[in-house]
């Protein structure tokens, strides 16, 4: 059961307007408005309720909460029982609960009667059975045995509302907390309460299912069994799991999630509880996206490339780093090695590739961006971002005035945040403003604005969103695809006292900044240019000095392996999909006369590395995520998997067979040298200066691309549940009619994106987008853009109505090397 | 010093016993070269029962799992399709394991299981020479498949739903079909 933290936390109680009462005798005083079931809450009584949810809109459907109210404040009392979930209290009110009052009790008796007369009594079935809030309320507060002899009112079931929830109507006691949350919190009405008296029933529309990101949360919420997951329907009950406080790996929001575990397997996820971060929700890929660290392509065993053979062959720890660190040195002898990290590594991980790079390989070159990136960013990296702690917050959004998005969808990139401004503009009436080509759903969700412009003109649009003190920018990642974008946007924070904030796509992102996986920057936001800088780290590392030559950028490492100006490579994560160019990276990888790839599961650079060092994946080891926000999410493994390393340990193999000491070897004594390391206190890296750029020029013939990736979509860290998959939304090709028409396509025929690499097939949709822009998902449905077309955000594309006969074969492009497995491995 | 009836009539009186009952019939058995039922309701190795068609009853709903003081039974459920069908119903147990290791053979389970699906036979000899060996899994416990059975999976026989099968249909049908002897629901 939810129980009330008080109210916001810093506002002292004397603060507010303080209402004494009366509850079972103990007199208490809470703040105006506070209901009366949370002012009992106070003194310790727990009246039982099923509607009642501190963070949904009070209802009082259920009317298990009834007290006696013998005294509203006014000398008289309520005639009848009151539902205490929907009575706010008043001065001089006097409230009996079931603990003092016989009436209340036996009102409660009687509702939780009511409420079992049509229940079925299935809990053997029931994946909510031994968790649930109806049978431990029926223990404590029914009658033990029905008097109800008739038959009980039956459904077909289960319902499948979406392919991954599943509603048995007969179990529903029409609560409303799902059609609530749906409604109040995720702005996703799918579901509603349909018909009248004992046929009441939660319903979709016809035809429409409920199609929503965050449909789990209602599975989480519902006080019953009526609500289930098909992924984990029917797999454990409550006492056989093992719950771990974790944090989501999925996104930079740092959500809290639950992992509950059985016999070394994850088996679910819920929402954690943390009222500064992602309060009780979550979305629904931190929900259900946990299965592909056991897919079938899992590494197990340190692979070394056999000389004689050419092919990996398993080898033992010791031989691997070995194997690795004597490649690796030889080449940081001669040519150099670069390092491509990826952003999905935990801050511990991230910092002992940045100091493996720059102690033991002696070279700047080492970036986390594994993803169309820019000069530009890293330099506003270097100046605003790294090493400056906790900035905006969850709370700055929801109190400010207006929030500005540039570059960022918050649905489908930053779930968390998008609950937040809905939250902010429902409560607050905070002004959401998206610069971007097309109003999304989410952005209606949030009642928000557009700005309107072409990928490539946000720097100019920037002005006029109507930056203002308390106004918040929110920077996307896409940003790093548009020149001039975040030198504009700090010109314009300055200018007008605007705040800024920096939100990545991926959970590691912010830790590698401050962990220093940038060519530009070293651990702590230390400028790499900066000399004392670098003599105050060395110091602190207990080296002679450190490389002071600024590094290369991913593209760049890649691009200098290519010419064979780089011998070696380490890279860890990286899905080459995700790069600017995919096939160049591949080329590269192939060219690089050495590389050392560390991954959780097999990969295109596993497959043509020389040596493959398996590393745990995120619920195998301990570490912390730093969230957009700056706040460190620290976790503990979930389920110690014996083979499986975190990478810190790997590196630190790896430089002991180097003959170097990294100086840690676990991701504990990682962040407790990084944390002693500390942040940098003197002059930060200079800001940018980027003349801003325009959208790039059309023919008619073509549009400029504006894409992003889904929450739901082909991402290999979803790979492994149908059911799940299969609330991917739909791909679509957005068009303004405008466009449209001038290309002589209707709305839902396949129009063909063409660049020089390929083409894929969409069907079209006609939208309010800017005229001359095509919108649609960057790696959905098999169709990843870079991958075909090697066409990132704000790229120009041709379009084409209909298929050439003879290329329809052709057309859906190379087959996506990750096509969803059929079954989610049981 | 012991007395004289000690040393002389003690002795004989003691082989007297002896002698006695070397004229009576023998208590001893001839375990294992021959067997003695056991009392009825002595509790033995578990079984798993079948419909009279074969289905399972057991649902995979983990309750004797839970009952289990010696934490001996590993139950996981799973979902019934129209193609690969088990037990009637939504839900069947996929795996099910009992640990004779650990086993106190007290019968608690059989009081939880809400299906009658988990009785216990007579059968005592649980001993064996590994550990994996006394892991018994669901096809070491399953009862066996007795005629007008039907190796599971296989759509409902029956009756039309489940429902059929609880009320109590499905056995009044299958003695009506003469498929098998009247009994209570087909637990053998
Ligand atoms: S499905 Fe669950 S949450 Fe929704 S109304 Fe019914 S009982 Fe309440
Ligand atoms: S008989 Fe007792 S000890 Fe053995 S499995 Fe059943 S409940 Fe557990
Ligand atoms: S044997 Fe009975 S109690 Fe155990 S899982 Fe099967 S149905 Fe449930
Ligand atoms: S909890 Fe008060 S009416 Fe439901």
């Amino acid at each position: 059961m939810t129980v009330t933290k008080g109210n916001e936390p810093g506002t002292e109680l004397a603060d507010q307007n303080l209402v004494t009462l009366t509850v079972d005798d103990v007199e208490v005083s809470v703040p105006e408005g506070t209901l009366v079931i949370r002012a009992a809450e106070l003194i310790g009584v727990e009246i039982p309720r099923f509607c009642d949810h501190p963070l949904l809109a009070p209802v009082g459907a259920c009317r298990q909460c009834l007290v006696d109210v013998p005294d509203a404040g006014n000398g008289r009392g309520f005639p009848k029982p009151q539902a205490s979930c929907t009575l706010p209290v008043s001065p001089g009110m006097v409230v009996k609960t079931q603990v003092t009052s016989p009436v209340a009790d036996k009102a409660q008796h009687g509702i939780m009667e009511f409420l079992l007369v049509n229940h079925p009594l299935d809990c053997p079935m029931c994946d909510k059975g031994g968790e649930c809030p109806l049978q431990n309320q029926a223990m404590s507060h029914g009658q033990g045995e029905t008097r109800f002899t008739e038959k009980k009112r039956t459904y077909p079931k289960p319902l499948a509302i979406s392919s991954q929830i599943l509603l048995d109507r007969e179990r529903c006691i029409l609560c409303a907390r799902c059609t609530r949350f749906s409604e109040q919190i995720a702005g996703d009405p799918f579901i509603a309460m349909a018909e009248r008296g004992a046929l009441q029933q939660v319903a979709i529309y016809e035809n429409e299912p409920f199609s929503s990101y965050f449909s789990g949360n209602t599975i989480q919420i519902c006080p019953v069994g009526a609500l289930t997951s098909s992924s984990y329907r029917f797999r454990s009950r409550p006492f056989d799991l093992v719950s771990t406080p974790a944090v989501a790996e999925h996104d930079a929001c740092g959500a809290a999630i639950r992992v509950d575990h059985r016999r070394g397997k994850v088996v679910r996820r819920l929402s954690g509880d943390d009222p500064e971060v992602n309060e009780e929700w979550i979305s629904d890929k931190d929900r259900f996206a946990f299965t592909y660290a056991r897919q079938a392509d899992r590494l197990t065993r340190p692979l070394v490339r056999d000389p004689e053979t050419g092919a990996l062959e398993p080898a033992s720890w010791p031989a691997a780093f070995l194997a690795a660190a004597r490649g690796l040195a030889a080449a940081a002898a001669t040519s150099g090695v670069g390092v491509v990290t990826g952003g999905r590594l935990t801050t511990e991980d991230a910092y002992a590739y940045a100091k493996l790079a720059r102690t033991v390989l002696g070279t700047n070159d080492i970036d986390f961006r594994a993803r169309p990136q820019s000069a530009e960013e890293a330099e506003f990296l270097a100046h605003a971002v790294a090493g400056s702690g906790l900035g905006v917050t969850y709370r700055d959004l929801e109190e400010a005035t207006k929030v500005v998005l540039v570059g960022l969808e918050p649905e489908d990139e930053a779930a968390t945040i998008f609950l937040r401004l809905r939250k902010a503009w429902r409560t607050n009436g905070t002004q959401v403003v998206a610069v971007a080509s097309h109003a999304t759903r989410a952005l209606e969700k949030v009642g928000g604005q557009l700005v309107r412009t072409i990928p490539g003109d946000e720097a100019k649009a920037l002005g006029e969103a109507g930056l203002a003190p308390g106004t918040i920018v929110l920077l996307g990642e896409r940003l790093a695809r548009v020149e001039g974008a975040f030198t504009t946007a700090l010109a314009a924070a300055s200018r007008s006292g605007a705040r800024l904030a920096w939100v990545p796509r991926r959970a590691g992102d912010r830790g590698a900044v401050e962990a220093g996986c940038l060519p530009n920057l070293l651990p702590g936001g230390r400028p790499v240019a900066d000399a004392e800088a670098r003599a105050d780290l060395a110091a602190a590392w207990g080296v002679a000095s450190l490389p002071g030559e600024p590094g290369r950028s991913t593209d760049d490492i890649l691009a200098a392996a290519l010419a064979g100006e780089i011998g070696a490579l380490l890279v860890a994560g990286v899905e080459v999909d995700d790069l600017a160019d995919p096939q160049a990276a591949l080329d590269a990888v192939d060219a690089a006369g050495f590389v050392v790839s560390l991954e959780v599961r097999a990969s295109a650079v596993t497959e043509r590395a020389d040596v493959v060092l398996p590393v745990a994946a995120v619920a195998e080891k301990a570490g912390s995520f730093v969230n957009w926000e700056g706040r460190r999410r620290p976790f503990e493994a979930v389920i110690p998997v014996p083979h499986a390393l975190p990478d810190t340990r790997v590196l630190a193999g790896i430089a002991e067979a180097a003959g170097h000491d990294l100086g840690f070897r676990t991701p504990e004594a990682a962040a407790a040298e990084l944390a002693e390391v500390g942040v940098w206190d003197g002059a930060r890296a200079p800001k940018p200066e980027v003349v801003p750029g325009r959208a790039p020029r059309t023919d008619p013939s073509e549009v400029v691309l504006d894409t992003w990736r889904r929450l739901i979509d082909d991402g290999r860290g979803q790979d492994g549940d149908r059911h799940y998959q299969a609330t991917a939304r739909p791909s679509v090709a957005l068009l303004s009619s405008a466009t449209a028409r001038a290309f002589g396509v209707r709305e839902g025929e396949e129009i063909v994106l063409r660049t020089d690499r390929g083409a894929v097939a969409v069907p079209a949709g006609i939208a309010d987008i800017a005229d001359g822009v095509v919108w649609t998902p960057a790696n959905s449905n098999g169709l990843s853009l870079l991958g075909i077309l090697g066409a990132a955000y704000g790229a120009v594309v041709t379009v084409e109505r209909s298929v050439p006969a003879d290329e329809a074969d052709a057309l859906s492009g190379p087959p996506h090397p990750h096509v969803p497995t059929e079954e989610d491995e049981q | 010093m012991a007395t004289l009836k000690e040393q002389l009539w003690d002795p004989i009186a003691g082989f007297g016993v002896t002698f006695r009952t070397m004229f009576k019939k023998p208590v001893t058995v001839q375990y294992p070269f021959e067997k003695r039922p056991t009392a009825p309701r002595f509790h033995g190795r578990h079984q798993l029962n079948r419909w009279p068609d074969g289905l399972e009853k057991c649902i995979g709903c983990e309750l004797c799992a839970w009952a289990c003081p010696a934490d001996a039974i590993f139950v996981e459920g799973a979902s019934n399709t129209e193609d690969e069908r088990f037990s009637p119903g939504e839900r069947y147990g996929r795996v099910y394991q009992i640990n004779y290791l650990r086993c106190i053979l007290c019968g608690l389970c059989i009081e939880a299981c809400p299906t009658r699906a988990l009785t216990m036979t007579n059968e005592y000899e649980l001993a064996d020479t590994s550990r994996e060996s006394l892991i018994f899994e669901k096809s070491d416990l399953l009862a066996p498949l007795l005629p007008g059975m039907e190796q599971p999976p296989h759509p409902l026989r029956l009756g039309d739903d489940e429902r059929d099968y609880y009320s109590g249909q499905a056995a009044a049908r299958a003695v009506a079909e003469g498929s098998v002897a009247a009994g209570p629901g087909g637990e053998q």
